[in-house]
């Protein structure tokens, strides 16, 4: 089943072409992140045909949507894709229930397609007979992104599914689309500004920079890496898998491994073995050079400084530190830098002040 | 009150109405559909021809469709060469003169629908595997069902109201050309005000309901 997605786009703006050569892994959410105007929507857009990009090349595995060398271009209709648009669009002179059927029929409504789970995994159950007008925002983008899945897409393309919406709104997709990508068999391309909702929900990550440098690989060591930090300024930090390994009930704490370490949190619902994401920001992480011995801080872990960059801050620096298989960043400041005389190859001691459940 | 002469033009008009209206829908739906779509160089020559009825007084239309209809005319001689003889002065060369006249109020009631959906639910189903056909009637069309309602209705009024171009090219033939409008001319030049008053009078009252149902079937102002 596994086809690498394969995209040769030279996409021209105003002023530049941005040369996209990317192959993207045929399963999981692969995020492409950067700033507006980078050419992330005209990505999406030739993949789904709704635009002919020149000299463009597009293949899903063995099937290719696109090669202009050959003068190759299959119609947005011929190919097997679901596209959620940034505001929600559904068709207004249909119900909820016309809505969904939509692509499911022209589709053949196959049978390999659960409709009722669906349904289920997006809440829309008890919205089938109202109109579309007739709904919230968050609700139709839910709606939009059920009909994208009925229509057995083979490649689901999102495009800024939650830009529209006011943050209470987003607050209320986003499970939805994290329990998307828990379930679903479809590779997923998730278009975002957003670095909140990247990390959370991607497993490969596209960044298109403001310098027209594209640089992609797996989520995790993409942002760990220091020169690609200006890009994840907003709010620099790793995100990192963990495995919850055991409860205590006394503390009322759960304790997850990951390679390299491992984490206290507060309890977890979660039985022993589930693994759980989360996301450590540069911000709550603090480092000493001896053993911290009464502090109140419960994660403390032994690092190796890697390297350092500069941030927009003057008064910060960015620290980048190796536990074991996983890599950590820290924010200091300079002087605390100085004054600990870090460097790489250092050893210190990682005090994580809280880590951020994602999805 | 109504003769039978009165009946027979009411008749004569509400076929002629009718033909007129569906023959526009038509052809008039593809044309209204590239002119909202296309970005061809062309759209603007097109949109001004379709427009031209609108403005030209309608004796301008009728006198060059009477040369143009006419045996030395190119359609005079294109369908004398069908063996279908002259259009000038039957029921066919009405239709076809009452399309020219009342096309700009079909057309441009659809075009404004059809560039009020959008090129967004179109893509939309076009992603969800409908081919361009597809698209244009299960999206399309009825997301611009009260254009469609506008038009028809409008296209049809007008064409009952119609007076310049029939007399041009129609003449007065009854069960043939001579439709509510002549009839009522007919009258007043006979100084028959009576019966003058009950066609122009119903005339008026369904012209009134007419514009009244076209009003009402507008949405009002929703906020989106």
């Amino acid at each position: 089943m596994g086809d690498t997605i394969r995209i040769r786009l030279p996409l021209r703006h105003a002023g530049f072409t941005l040369d996209l050569d990317l192959s993207l892994p045929p399963r999981g959410i692969s995020a492409l992140y950067g700033p507006s105007g980078s050419g992330k929507t005209s990505c999406l857009r030739a993949l789904a045909g709704l635009d002919r990009v020149a000299n463009g090349y597009i293949a899903m595995g063995d099937e290719v949507w696109q090669d202009e060398s050959r003068q190759l271009f299959v119609p947005t209709h011929q190919r097997a894709i679901g596209y959620v648009f940034q505001e929600p669009s559904l068709f207004a002179h249909l119900s909820v229930r016309g809505n969904l059927d939509f692509g499911h029929r022209r589709a053949g409504r196959p049978s390999t397609v659960d409709t009722q789970a669906i349904v289920g995994m997006l809440g829309i159950g008890a919205l089938l007979d109202r109109r579309a007008d007739a709904l919230s925002g968050g609700e139709r983008q839910r709606v939009a992104i059920a009909r994208a899945l009925m229509s057995r897409p083979r490649l689901l393309l999102l495009d800024e599914p939650l830009a529209a919406l006011d943050s209470a709104r987003k607050a209320e997709i986003l499970p939805y689309l994290a329990r998307l990508h828990d379930t679903l068999a479809v590779p997923a391309i998730y278009v975002s500004h957003a670095l909140e909702e990247v990390a959370q929900l991607a497993d490969y990550l596209v960044l298109l920079g403001d310098d027209q440098q594209v640089h992609s690989g797996p989520l995790p060591p993409m942002l760990a890496r220091l020169d690609l930090a200006a890009a994840f300024s907003d709010d620099p930090g790793v995100v990192i898998a963990t495995t919850v390994a055991a409860h205590d009930d006394t503390d009322h704490l759960s304790r997850l491994d990951f390679s390299g370490g491992q984490l206290f949190v507060a309890r977890r619902p979660e039985p022993v073995g589930h693994a759980l994401r989360y996301r450590i920001h540069a911000r709550d992480v603090s480092l000493t050079r001896v053993q911290p011995e009464a502090t109140s801080i419960l994660n403390v872990l032994r690092a190796d400084v890697t390297g350092m960059t500069l941030t927009d801050t003057p008064a910060y620096l960015l620290v980048r530190l190796q536990a074991g298989d996983t890599a950590l960043l820290a924010r200091i400041s300079r002087r605390s830098w100085q004054g600990l005389k870090l460097a790489p190859g250092v050893k210190v001691w990682v005090q994580i002040k809280s880590a951020a459940l994602l999805g | 009150m109504l003769s039978a002469a009165d009946l027979g033009a009411l008749w004569l008009t509400l076929k002629l109405a009718t033909t007129v209206t569906l023959l526009l829908f038509m052809l008039g739906t593809p044309v209204a559909w590239w002119l909202a779509r296309s970005r061809s160089r062309w759209r603007h020559p097109v949109s001004a021809l379709v427009a031209l009825p609108l403005v030209l007084p309608p004796t301008v239309l009728g006198f060059y469709l009477l040369v143009a209809f006419g045996p030395h005319g190119p359609i005079g001689v294109l369908t004398q060469s069908l063996g279908i003889g002259l259009l000038s002065f039957t029921f066919p060369g009405l239709v076809i003169a009452s399309m020219l006249y009342s096309m700009p109020f079909v057309i441009q009631p659809l075009r404004n629908a059809f560039e009020a959906i959008g090129e967004r639910p179109l893509e939309v189903a076009a992603t969800l595997r409908a081919g361009p056909l597809d698209r244009f009637f299960s999206v399309a069309l009825p997301l611009s069902r009260r254009g469609f309602v506008t038009a028809g209705v409008l296209g049809f009024a007008h064409t009952v109201g119609e007076f310049g171009v029939v007399l041009m090219i129609g003449g007065n033939i009854p069960q043939s050309t001579r439709v509510v409008s002549v009839q009522i001319f007919d009258h007043v030049e006979a100084l028959q005000y009576g019966q003058a008053h009950a066609l122009a009078g119903g005339l008026m009252v369904f012209s009134f309901l007419v514009l009244l149902a076209v009003y009402g079937s507008q949405p009002r102002l929703r906020s989106f």
